[in-house]
């Protein structure tokens, strides 16, 4: 008998060992994360996956599932709570949306327009952020940096380059590439690599192919992001 | 929308550091002016050129952000007689494009600006009394007023306008959706 728990009222399949967001996305359920991919280990920092379990909030990206399990995701009070949560990433960093080239397939902006944030809500940072221009191929702008960690596990565990970390702690936290220089042109990096494809917003940028496709054809520019993401499953 | 009513609405719009591609964009909304006419009288606007806000404003719309002494007076006005405040495009919501310069010192810029670009050799930074001081850093309108509604988009389109006005002028929460909202 295939197990199952609940989620918003709706019965979800599972297998032995799948977190809940992995068991939801296999059922076509759209649960809003950043941080979270099907190929990589979670990492469960971005804390916009969060759902509450039996009345406790917990990540469902590393929270396993379980039989009979009460899952509430799509609610008015956990919503507010991912809303407010991007708005803080957004005024950490530097999100110029409409000077950056990512601008249509970036998830950040696709999950805030999910959740329907109109305005930044609390003051904005304005860090300084020098970008890294250094390599031929690819351009690094840290402005947009969500500390995912998606490349730092992809260049980690797929491409066995180690190019990327997180360095510092609490919010001083910022993204660095692994060079004596510090500098991108000096790492074994490469265009084919699991690391570049993986940037959910537009930091890791390849040069010269921003605007191939033009705005207003892109990824969410045909459908928002929880229609994208329950089609692909991921 | 439900037929007119006896009273119009009054609307008071501005630009501060924007470029004025907000108020392109409203005019964009085309022949659907002349129906939101029915509902509503403009005050002060560069569209009518009056220069102060009555203080029975309904609905204040603000492009832009803050760059300058001026534009702080200017959203003080228009928050202290408008009933409702609207921040309008990227540059109001966040700051937008000037404000990319907030990783810069002022003094950095005008430096550059006004004396080591080419073109410019010997330039004087202006300090006429009548221009406003910049500030330090540029910053977007809800950092200094409460902003009632946020309309993002740079700009956001015609339609995107036109469904934020009439959602509100019906008495609706404004919904944009899937198409409509969008942050460039």
């Amino acid at each position: 008998m295939t197990q199952t728990f609940t989620l918003d009222g709706k019965a979800i399949p599972f297998a032995d060992g799948q977190t809940i967001i992995q068991a939801a996305l296999a059922a076509g359920v759209f649960i809003p994360h950043l941080c979270y991919h099907p190929e990589f280990k979670p990492h469960g920092s971005c804390k916009l996956c969060t759902v509450k379990v039996n009345g406790r909030q917990t990540a469902s990206c590393t929270m396993r599932a379980a039989a009979g399990m009460q899952v509430e995701s799509n609610t008015e009070e956990i919503n507010a709570e991912r809303r407010a949560l991007t708005q803080m990433l957004f005024v950490e960093g530097n999100h110029f949306c409409p000077s950056c080239e990512k601008s249509g397939d970036c998830q950040l902006q696709a999950t805030a327009y999910h959740l329907g944030m109109m305005s930044p809500h609390f003051d904005h940072f304005f860090p300084n952020r020098p970008v890294d221009a250094s390599h031929p191929e690819l351009l690094l702008d840290f402005n947009r940096c969500i500390l995912c960690s998606l490349c730092v596990r992809a260049s980690r565990d797929v491409d066995g380059k180690n190019v990327f970390a997180l360095s510092g702690r609490g919010i001083k936290t910022h993204l660095i590439v692994n060079a004596k220089s510090g500098r991108l042109a000096d790492t074994d990096i490469a265009l084919g690599d699991k690391a570049v494809q993986v940037c959910p917003v537009g930091v890791i940028l390849r040069k010269r192919t921003g605007f191939a496709v033009p705005i207003g054809e892109r990824t969410y520019d045909k459908a928002p992001i929880a229609e994208t993401v329950a089609q692909e499953g991921t | 929308m439900d037929a007119p009513g006896k009273k119009k609405l009054k609307v008071a719009t501005t630009s501060l550091a924007g470029c004025f591609g907000c108020h392109m964009s409203f005019l964009d909304i085309d022949e659907r002016l002349f129906t939101l006419l029915d509902y509503i009288e403009f005050d002060r606007s560069p569209l009518t050129d009056i220069k102060e806000v009555s203080p029975d404003c309904d609905l204040g719309i603000i492009e832009g952000g803050l760059c300058n002494a001026e534009n702080v007076h200017v959203l003080r006005e228009f928050r202290k007689n408008c009933k409702v405040l609207v921040a309008i495009g990227a540059c109001a919501v966040n700051g937008g494009l000037p404000a990319q310069r907030n990783h810069l010192p002022l003094s950095t810029i005008l430096e550059e600006v006004y004396h080591t670009s080419p073109g410019l050799a010997n330039g004087l930074i202006p300090n006429d009394p009548e221009l406003p001081l910049p500030l330090n850093k540029v910053h977007p309108i809800h950092e200094v007023v409460k902003i009632d509604y946020f309309l993002p988009g740079c700009p956001p389109s015609g339609d995107a306008i036109w469904k934020f006005l009439t959602d509100l002028l019906a008495g609706r929460e404004p919904e944009l959706g899937h198409g409509l909202m969008h942050y460039d």
